[in-house]
């Protein structure tokens, strides 16, 4: 009896959480899966009592559509390129910090301080340094100021870039997007590796001060095994974001994902997602999304498969 | 022992003193030099961290011929306040800040209450499939949010809830990962304080409240913060489901206000006005309440 009662108490407490889950978790995945292998569907089609074909259809249409390999490769570029960067960055910068007493704290908040902004906010203020001021065009530009970064490039005696304006090359897109990603990208992460570092046993040190160990064999040798499992972390984490780009971009560029005169060059795969949503072909974006759990999913076995043999536990 | 043995043990030790003497003061040159070093690519990188917030915040205060300048100014000539009013206007500031704080508030209460009576659940009740039901609910972590959207978009649309508050707040109050990390938390407090409360008669319910969550508090306050920036920050559920102007929040409202992108011909000191406008209650929280935020983001690795 009293045990019944325990039961039932129990799923009182868990209802509320159920009902959502069931609403709002549960029948997504069942739905998005069948949506994504029901071929050509609409809701008014459905309501009209049509039936559809089952098959991978969507799927192909994904892959086929010109969008997605563009949105992969651009996808695939920031992935690669910031992940690498922000974590050797956040490394050197967490050592350091590890290795100071004072202006420690006052360093650490500093670092953090790109965490706590607006992703969107904080990407119009990028997108204003790279910025060109003035009529700009193709034709007959009439350049007033060439923005805060131009600036900072001449005054070290480079030529200006024109980053994000029309007629900008998409390499100078990337770039300025990298640049932007990896600043957003190393609170976290230095946040993460500082507080592993904090937990490696201070004798591993002592050894390498009697020895008289170079720094730089001290951090290759001791501080990067030993904080392997979060920076392990920090690259599966860092990778399933980059594959989920989205905001950084609307932030600079827009939503037209991409400078004025070729907009959408820098869709990405969520991008092309929402792109399919908005334009009521449910199927390809329930396709598009499986996809990407897939590739998420892929990226993370091989980090932890690579992580297996190089980290030390 | 003779005279000379003595000297020559005293000589022998007094160079091995100064030998000491002459590594340690080696030892700290090159110490001294590297700590110098190391506070020197500290500083170079928080300049370049601090940066695009400098800039954010002169810009906002120049007038518009002034920001233009060939030459920048590295700090406004004449410091223009009315930018912020103008902004203000502008970007429609005023309602959507109110429609954020509403449905920050409101859905940060209720997921909370939420994730405490579910959290324990999980941590002191005991009911058939616990395990089984909790290892279920982690594995939907792994699952990219954009599988949800697609889906729960119809769904809300089939409920009729576009463009209400509703619509903003209901889809996501609950989070697996704040079930989880406060469920961690309420494990670790001893269960002999749960049969104390049990022998003197103590409801579960009261027990919760009354024992349980002061204890966690910690973890509340950083889950609720979180929760709350995840309000301030969020994107594309509200773009899809709330674009009339009523019930936009912040961060649409902020972005189709100064739609206009790369032709060159905005007025940036207003945008940047009211991007500093928003970012402000952001830095106010960070400021206050640093610790909690550092906790709770260490365990997360996901933004908002």
């Amino acid at each position: 009896m009293v045990d019944s009662k325990q039961q039932w108490k129990a799923w009182l407490y868990l209802a509320p959480a159920i009902v959502l889950l069931l609403i709002f978790t549960v029948w997504p995945i069942i739905n998005t899966v069948v949506l994504a292998f029901t071929e050509k569907y609409s809701t008014l089609a459905n309501t009209g009592g049509t039936s559809f074909r089952i098959g991978f259809g969507n799927f192909t249409d994904v892959v086929g559509y010109s969008g997605f390999l563009d949105a992969l490769k651009i996808t695939m570029i920031l992935c690669v390129a910031t992940v690498p960067i922000s974590t050797i960055l956040a490394l050197l910068i967490a050592v350091a910090l590890n290795a100071i007493k004072p202006l420690r704290k006052a360093l650490q908040t500093i670092f953090f301080l790109p965490y706590v902004t607006n992703s969107i906010a904080i990407g119009m203020v990028f997108n204003a340094m790279f910025n060109m001021i003035g009529k700009i065009g193709i034709r007959r530009p009439k350049i007033q100021s060439f923005g805060i970064i131009n600036d900072i490039i001449r005054f070290f005696g480079g030529t200006e870039i024109n980053w994000i304006n029309t007629g900008s090359d998409e390499w100078a897109n990337i770039l300025v997007l990298i640049i932007y990603i990896v600043w957003n990208a190393l609170p976290f992460k230095i946040l993460v590796l500082l507080g592993g570092l904090q937990s490696i046993n201070k004798q591993y040190y002592d050894a390498a001060k009697v020895d008289a160990a170079p720094r730089w064999k001290v951090l290759t040798r001791i501080t990067v095994p030993l904080l392997s499992p979060m920076i392990a972390y920090v690259v599966i984490t860092g990778f399933i974001g980059g594959f989920k780009e989205y905001t950084s971009i609307v932030g600079i560029f827009g939503e037209t994902m991409g400078p004025p005169h070729d907009a959408g060059r820098l869709n990405t795969i969520v991008g092309m997602i929402y792109d399919s949503l908005e334009n009521n072909l449910v199927g390809r974006a329930s396709a598009a999304a499986l996809i990407l759990f897939g590739i998420i999913l892929i990226v993370t076995l091989i980090n932890l498969q690579v992580s297996k043999k190089r980290v030390h536990y | 022992m003779s005279r000379s043995a003595y000297d020559t043990i005293r000589d022998s030790m007094d160079k091995k003193e100064q030998n000491k003497q002459k590594f340690s003061a080696g030892y700290r040159a090159a110490h001294f030099f590297g700590q110098a070093g190391i506070y020197l690519f500290l500083i170079v990188m928080a300049l370049i961290v601090l940066f695009p917030f400098y800039w954010m915040i002169i810009s906002s205060l120049k007038s518009l011929p002034e920001y233009k300048e060939t030459i920048p100014t590295f700090w406004p000539r004449q410091i223009i306040w009315q930018n912020y009013a103008n902004a203000f206007t502008t970007a429609n500031l005023g309602v959507l800040f109110k429609n954020t704080l509403i449905v920050g508030v409101v859905s940060t209460l209720l997921s909370v209450f939420i994730t405490i009576i579910t959290a324990f659940a999980f941590a002191r009740l005991e009911f058939k499939g616990k395990e089984t039901l909790f290892a279920a609910l982690l594995a939907t972590m792994m699952i990219p949010g954009e599988l949800f959207t697609i889906t729960n978009y119809s769904t809300v649309i089939s409920f009729g809830w576009l463009n209400t508050y509703t619509v903003l707040i209901v889809p996501f109050l609950v989070s697996v990962f704040y079930i989880y990390l406060l469920r961690q938390n309420f494990l670790q407090i001893p269960n002999e304080l749960y049969l104390a409360a049990k022998v003197d008669g103590t409801s579960d319910w009261k027990y919760l409240w009354k024992v349980m969550v002061p204890l966690a508090l910690p973890t509340l306050i950083s889950i609720t913060i979180l929760k709350m920036m995840g309000a301030w920050n969020s994107y594309i559920w509200p773009r899809l489901v709330a674009n009339k102007e009523e019930y936009q929040l912040i961060t649409n409202g902020l972005r189709n206000a100064f739609k206009e992108a790369g032709t060159g011909d905005v007025d940036y000191p207003l945008q940047m006005a009211a991007v500093t406008l928003v970012s402000i209650p952001l830095f106010l929280v960070f400021v206050f309440l640093r610790k909690y935020i550092m906790a709770g983001v260490s365990r997360s690795g996901i933004k908002g």
